[in-house]
């Protein structure tokens, strides 16, 4: 029980840190990872959480998140290829573009 | 009728922090101007409120919170972001007075609501005391599921919900023959171009254009 306590509040402040990451950026990645991790930990989190009050019977629930997240994941990221085959010839617009900030691969 | 108190658990303090975290990112998504970020934190809180309908034993709100919230709003709200712009405009403020008053009257007709209701976890709540009080005994026998609320929603009114599913995929059918085919990338064109001219949606039609 303790163990799970521990564990839960470890959790907690890694969402903490990855919600600082996606509120600060500064490039859109940060962010597409900031999400991702984020969704794994609100994963990790309900697996916790049903140990933690002795009942773990909604662990399947934590499964349906991980698909979730996954399939957020790619549209996130065909975004970004949809994004960048329709404005590539648009060339003196790109600074206009957020994920031009510094930092951005 | 015995008295009742809440306790401070580990799981009070994992909802205080889940709902810390819920008033930071509608904070940040209130002051982003940066569209995407703001759909990425939406994602994120819907995937907050769905960990806190769990601590809550909410599990089919909460089900339907992630496959909604953080699934499908964002994949929408992605496409809507393809075919529009990318930067949110500059709010008018002159209005901001008027809203903001609005807002708060409304949050304190909530908060003041929220005084009549019983205590967290009360057993002699009205939900856990009348026509409740039957199911809670009664679920273990005839359906061997350990969730209640699925037991009343997938099996004591399962009609209703055969009713609910019929109309979602009624709906769903609709927007797929409305769309037609070949919306997987973004959906058509849209025909109408903005007027030239127009304060900052420049970028907006030199992007249709580009395409």
């Amino acid at each position: 029980m303790t163990m799970f306590a521990v564990a839960t509040t470890a959790i907690v402040i890694a969402m903490v840190l990855a919600l600082t990451r996606a509120i600060a950026g500064p490039s859109l990645y940060d962010r597409v990872l900031a999400g991702n991790s984020f969704g794994t930990k609100t994963v990790l989190l309900i697996g916790l959480m049903g140990f933690l009050t002795g009942r773990p019977d909604f662990l399947d629930i934590a499964l349906l998140y991980a698909l979730i997240n996954f399939t957020g994941t790619l549209a996130i990221l065909r975004f970004f290829s949809y994004r960048k085959s329709s404005t590539a010839p648009a060339a003196p617009h790109n600074h206009t573009e957020p994920s031009q900030k510094e930092g951005a691969p | 009728m015995t008295d009742f108190t809440a306790h401070i658990s580990p799981i009070v303090l994992l909802d205080v922090s889940l709902l810390t975290m819920l008033i930071v990112v509608a904070f940040a998504m209130l002051r982003s101007r940066h569209l995407f970020a703001v759909v990425m934190l939406s994602g994120i809180y819907s995937l907050l409120s769905a960990a806190f309908f769990v601590s809550l034993d909410a599990v089919d709100v909460a089900f339907t919170e992630a496959a909604v919230g953080a699934g499908i709003s964002t994949v929408l709200m992605l496409g809507g972001m393809l075919l529009t712009v990318r930067r949110e405009k500059p709010a008018a403020k002159a209005r901001a007075p008027i809203a903001l008053a609005v807002v708060l009257a409304t949050g304190a007709a909530l908060i003041y609501a929220t005084t009549d209701m019983p205590a967290f976890g009360d057993p002699n709540s009205p939900a856990n005391s009348y026509v409740g009080q039957l199911y809670v005994e009664d679920t273990p026998n005839d359906i061997a599921v350990p969730n209640i609320v699925t037991a009343v929603l997938a099996s004591y009114r399962g009609f209703d919900t055969l009713g609910e599913t019929m109309v979602i995929f009624t709906a769903g059918i609709a927007v797929i023959l409305l769309l037609g085919a070949g919306s997987g990338r973004g959906g058509r064109k849209v025909a109408d171009r903005a007027v030239p001219g127009h304060d900052s949606s420049d970028h907006k039609t030199s992007d249709r254009e580009a395409k």
